[in-house]
């Protein structure tokens, strides 16, 4: 029960915090709640194959095994959350070149428009 | 030889949709870019690039005809990657919807491409070969028999978009694309929540597994997934522009270069085709009923994004956020004809859809052409010089706002009749009809404003500059989506039959299941959810409740 409390509570955490910081200004905390975000629900993903304590992965033949399918499809949503998080970085950046000012909406609160 | 073709390509048809802009994006990058057409070695690889990619485009429009006439005859044509059996391995589904999906890419494409050879694709890097890695996740979204699956094709197709989007450079379209960018990523996690939901709930993700299981679902599993339903309704509807969720897409499309933006009118489609596929087709079966439930949101929420689009088309101060508005109202007209959830409204929306997105897609290119002969003022609605070409481009204008509004006899104006005929007598025909006409009318005045301002109020001397280099290559594509729009009208009753027998065919679930999941039974689920406990391989699974 406690594993379950925990995983529950740290997976709604971290998307809390994610959230906060993507809807900041700058596109710095947005990058990183966006990151944050990834990772609960990577996590979040991997949980709904339930929970399993002191299961063995799919590679032995022998005893209990944790659902090895969450994990496959956590691998896959990992590698493509990396690269759009390096596209992102890269995106934020060039913005930040074009415009000037690291804020999302390329321009400091209360200055000129574009 | 010609036997062994027709045997290669009956057994490998739906895959080699996906794997030819594949290969082709491989071998442009593989050729290389050296940085367009500025130095005499770039502008050669630049033809390279133009030859192979249009020449791929021919043969993918080819390949689509086909694989609609194969469609056509009604059989499901399965394709399971590596010969893994059907909810295991992941399997590629032809139906009739993806069929035509696929070919309306294709029609989309070809022109786009000819249109961007016209000097778009030498303004930066790569553009060829990002264009058809986008068709090649378009390609494999509509194909895929498989949710996750269904992620992964999504996020090739956003990859490519990201890269698009900001294809020509410049601070308007890197300050649109962080916003694209961000709220795509967010769209993709919700998407992997929504995805998890439903594994937890069923214990696959194979479309027509998912579809029987959600059959027998019971308790708190059920709630499970009405939460995934709804979750991936939002996901869908921000790819679609679903009401509260479309705010991104005028502003977004307006800072896009002219060939993006129309091949981006097939972006929203692919929200459209997931809502259709996923809720209509997998949820549709469920027992409570969980696809009634996303209904009671959807319909209200998409005769919503209809008005609000047209009154933003109204309101728009440029000729290219006019345009985004209107694919958002659109958009909002078929989903709700999408949202009363029988085959005949079904078949209605599929027809006004496939006509929307080539009139818009046209009319994106139709804005840039208008805006290179305004001089300074480009697309802005404000008096400026003349057009140089006023007949030339008021016909392409006027042809385009009578589509695109449903004056007969165009065929946007059978796919509103269409709409009307199969909503009467339903529960939600009264506000059906009066948002469809409403906002056909306000559709005709938003851009008869625009006309008027663009090629009569203005000041009598043609803007200064020379003509554009490769004039006739840009206009031919407008003319080939008027002209393909003509065809539609022309066509309508071979093609509402299609669509008619599309609904019919969605509306067979049984069938679907027993084709992928390749079994006799009727209804039952093939796998079970994962419990640790092992079943000996002689004995048949059976549906284990927690």
């Amino acid at each position: 029960m406690s594993m379950e409390f925990l995983l529950a509570t740290g997976v709604g955490m971290v998307t809390a915090t994610g959230i906060y910081l993507m809807l900041r200004g700058r596109s710095f905390p947005v990058v990183l709640g966006l990151s944050l975000f990834g990772h609960a629900v990577n996590v979040f993903l991997f949980l709904m194959g339930r929970l399993w304590v002191n299961a063995a992965p799919v590679l032995t033949g022998e005893g209990l095994l944790a659902d090895p399918l969450p994990q496959a499809l956590v691998l896959t949503a990992i590698v493509i959350g990396f690269a759009s998080t390096g596209f992102v970085i890269e995106l934020a950046l060039r913005s930040r070149h074009e415009s000037g000012t690291d804020q999302v909406d390329g321009h400091e609160p209360g200055g000129p428009r574009a | 030889m010609r036997a062994a073709l027709a045997d290669f390509w009956l057994l490998h048809a739906p895959v080699l949709s996906v794997l030819l802009p594949l290969f082709t994006a491989v071998v442009l990058l593989l050729l290389g870019d050296r940085g367009g057409a500025g130095s005499e070695q770039g502008a050669a690889r630049l033809r390279w690039h133009r030859r192979i990619s249009v020449a791929s485009g021919v043969l993918g429009l080819v390949m689509a005809v086909a694989l609609v006439r194969q469609a056509a005859a009604g059989e499901l044509l399965v394709y399971r990657l590596g010969e893994w059996p059907a909810p295991f391995g992941i399997a590629l589904v032809l139906d009739r919807l993806s069929a035509a999906m696929v070919l309306l890419t294709a029609l989309v494409a070809l022109p786009v491409l000819a249109y961007a050879t016209g000097g778009w694709d030498a303004r930066g890097r790569f553009f060829h070969a990002l264009f058809q890695f986008q068709l090649m996740g378009l390609a494999g979204a509509f194909l895929t028999g498989d949710l996750f699956n269904l992620f992964v094709f999504f996020e090739v197709l956003l990859m490519a978009s990201y890269a698009l989007l900001v294809h020509g450079q410049g601070r308007e379209r890197f300050r649109m694309g962080v916003h694209y960018v961000v709220l795509n990523l967010v769209a993709s996690g919700l998407f992997l929540i929504g995805l998890a939901l439903v594994y937890s709930a069923t214990g696959t993700l194979n479309m027509a597994d998912v579809g029987r299981h959600l059959a027998h679902l019971q308790g708190d599993v059920q709630v499970f997934a009405r939460v995934a339903a709804l979750v991936l309704l939002v996901v869908f509807g921000l790819k679609a522009a679903l009401l509260p969720l479309y705010f991104w897409l005028p502003g977004t499309y307006a800072a896009a270069s002219a060939p993006v933006a129309a091949l981006f009118a097939i972006m929203t489609k692919v929200g459209l085709y997931s809502i259709v596929r996923v809720h209509w087709q997998v949820f549709g079966d469920a027992a409570d009923g969980a696809a009634l439930s996303v209904a009671d949101w959807l319909l209200p929420l998409a005769l919503a994004t209809s008005v609000l689009g047209v009154v933003g088309a109204l309101a728009a101060h440029s000729m290219a956020r006019l345009v985004g508005y209107l694919t958002v109202s659109s958009v909002g007209t078929t989903l709700a004809s999408v949202a009363l959830f029988t085959p005949a409204t079904l078949s209605a929306a599929l027809y006004y859809m496939l006509h929307s997105t080539l009139v818009i897609a046209g009319l994106f290119l139709l804005v840039e052409l208008i805006a290179t002969q305004r001089g300074d003022m480009h697309d802005r609605l404000q008096p400026a010089h003349a057009v140089r070409e006023p007949v030339m481009l008021g016909a392409m204008m006027l042809f385009g706002a009578a589509s695109v509004s449903g004056l007969p006899p165009l065929p946007g104006f059978l796919g509103k009749l269409m709409v009307l005929q199969a909503s009467s007598g339903l529960p939600g025909q009264a506000w059906v009809w009066s948002v469809v006409l409403a906002v056909g009318f306000l559709t005709l005045i938003g851009l008869a404003r625009a006309g008027v301002i663009v090629f009569w109020h203005v000041q009598p001397v043609a803007a200064p500059g020379a003509r554009l280099p490769g004039r006739h290559l840009r206009m031919a594509p407008v003319w080939v989506f008027m002209a393909l729009t003509v065809a539609l009208a022309v066509l309508a009753s071979p093609v509402k039959r299609y669509t008619d027998a599309t609904a019919a065919q969605l509306a067979r679930r049984d069938d679907y299941g027993r084709a992928v999941l390749g079994t006799e039974a009727a209804s039952a689920p093939t796998t079970r959810r994962y419990d640790g406990q092992r079943v000996a391989p002689d004995s048949t699974p059976q549906e284990k409740q927690p």
